[in-house]
């Protein structure tokens, strides 16, 4: 004998309305580029993965932001919404919030000079290390891009290289490539 | 270090719900499960290690048994559950075991503080009935010779 599905979703339904939960995150199923496990804060979105199986994910969000993980469908609904508009080609702009605390300050400096490049345009490494306060680190701004825990919402599939090369993409080529003709860029 | 919650809870939510069914019946079961679920989660962020969970949520699990026994029944007999000053029994314990090996400790504090037979103390502490009635004489012995 196991728990009920309902009386499961219940609790974790409860969980999270009572604000007991460091990090809520649940998998946003059927999207252009597989699954994708989101993670949410108090403070916004602080997670999206392509590999949403994986148990060391949430062994990283418990380590970053309390060990109150749990998968929990309301608390991710919104951010659910969003993408499905997004992925609808409905969507240009992510109004969620996002939860960068605990990177480092030069991780977060970038991140929110990235935030700024829109639907539909391409930046390239350099000229984001530029508005970041340094210009030659071209490489540097490649690290970050391939650690950024929120990929899709802060958007890093729209940096590439000097030459227009994509370069490469955390979650592969394929999906960084997809996502930008999504969005109507040439390639 | 302490798992994430999702995989403590994953781990333990059917154990748990079976005790829980076996004690309060089937009508009780569902609220005293997420009752159970919620306390720990409220003091997971206060555990200093991820070592004897699975004791510790049925610890939870058979306080809200017997707070759920009392409340229906308050003139029933639970016999050992409530000391001389009306304190509960596990506040009285807690301070004798605690320098009692986790194991022992757990045994004694679900025996005499919660009055569970063998068999339910060998579920919550993933021991056979036999071993945890060993674990329970064992602790008992060890607080004895302290005493002295």
């Amino acid at each position: 004998m196991s728990v009920t599905i309902s009386l499961d979703e219940r609790f974790r339904a409860a969980a999270a309305a009572a604000g007991l939960l460091d990090v809520a995150y649940d998998v946003v199923e059927d999207t252009p580029i597989g699954p994708l496990l989101v993670g949410v804060t108090d403070h916004g979105v602080c997670r999206i993965s392509f590999d949403p199986e994986a148990e060391h994910q949430l062994e990283q969000l418990a380590r970053r932001f309390g060990p109150r993980v749990l998968r929990s469908t309301r608390p991710v609904d919104h951010v659910r919404r969003e993408l499905d508009e997004y992925f609808a080609g409905r969507r240009r702009h992510f109004d969620v919030d996002v939860d960068t605390r605990g990177l480092p300050d030069w991780h977060r400096r970038v991140l929110a000079e990235l935030a700024h490049v829109e639907y539909g345009h391409t930046t390239t490494y350099g000229t984001l290390a530029a508005l970041s306060g340094n210009a030659r680190a071209a490489r540097a701004v490649g690290t970050v891009m391939n650690r950024n825990p929120i990929p899709i919402v802060l958007p890093c599939h729209r940096v590439v290289g000097a030459t227009g090369s994509l370069v490469g993409y955390a979650g592969g080529l394929e999906r960084k490539e997809l996502l930008l003709r999504l969005e109507g860029v040439t390639i | 270090m302490i798992p994430p919650f999702e995989s403590f809870y994953e781990a333990h939510r059917d154990e748990i719900y079976r005790f829980l069914d076996r004690r309060l019946g089937r009508n009780r079961v569902d609220d005293a499960f997420q009752e159970t679920f919620l306390r720990a989660l409220r003091a997971y962020p206060r555990l200093e290690h991820g070592d004897h969970l699975r004791a510790w949520v049925f610890t939870i699990a058979s306080r809200i048994v017997v707070d759920d026994l009392r409340r229906r029944r308050p003139d029933a007999e639970l016999p050992e559950l409530l000391t001389e000053d009306g304190r509960p029994a596990y506040e009285e314990l807690a301070p004798l075991t605690d320098d009692l090996p986790p194991k022992q400790r757990a045994a004694i504090v679900l025996r005499y503080g919660y009055d569970l037979d063998y068999a339910e103390i060998g579920a919550a502490i993933g021991s056979s009935e036999q071993a945890a009635r060993q674990a329970t004489s064992a602790g008992i012995r060890r607080l004895r010779k302290e005493e002295r």
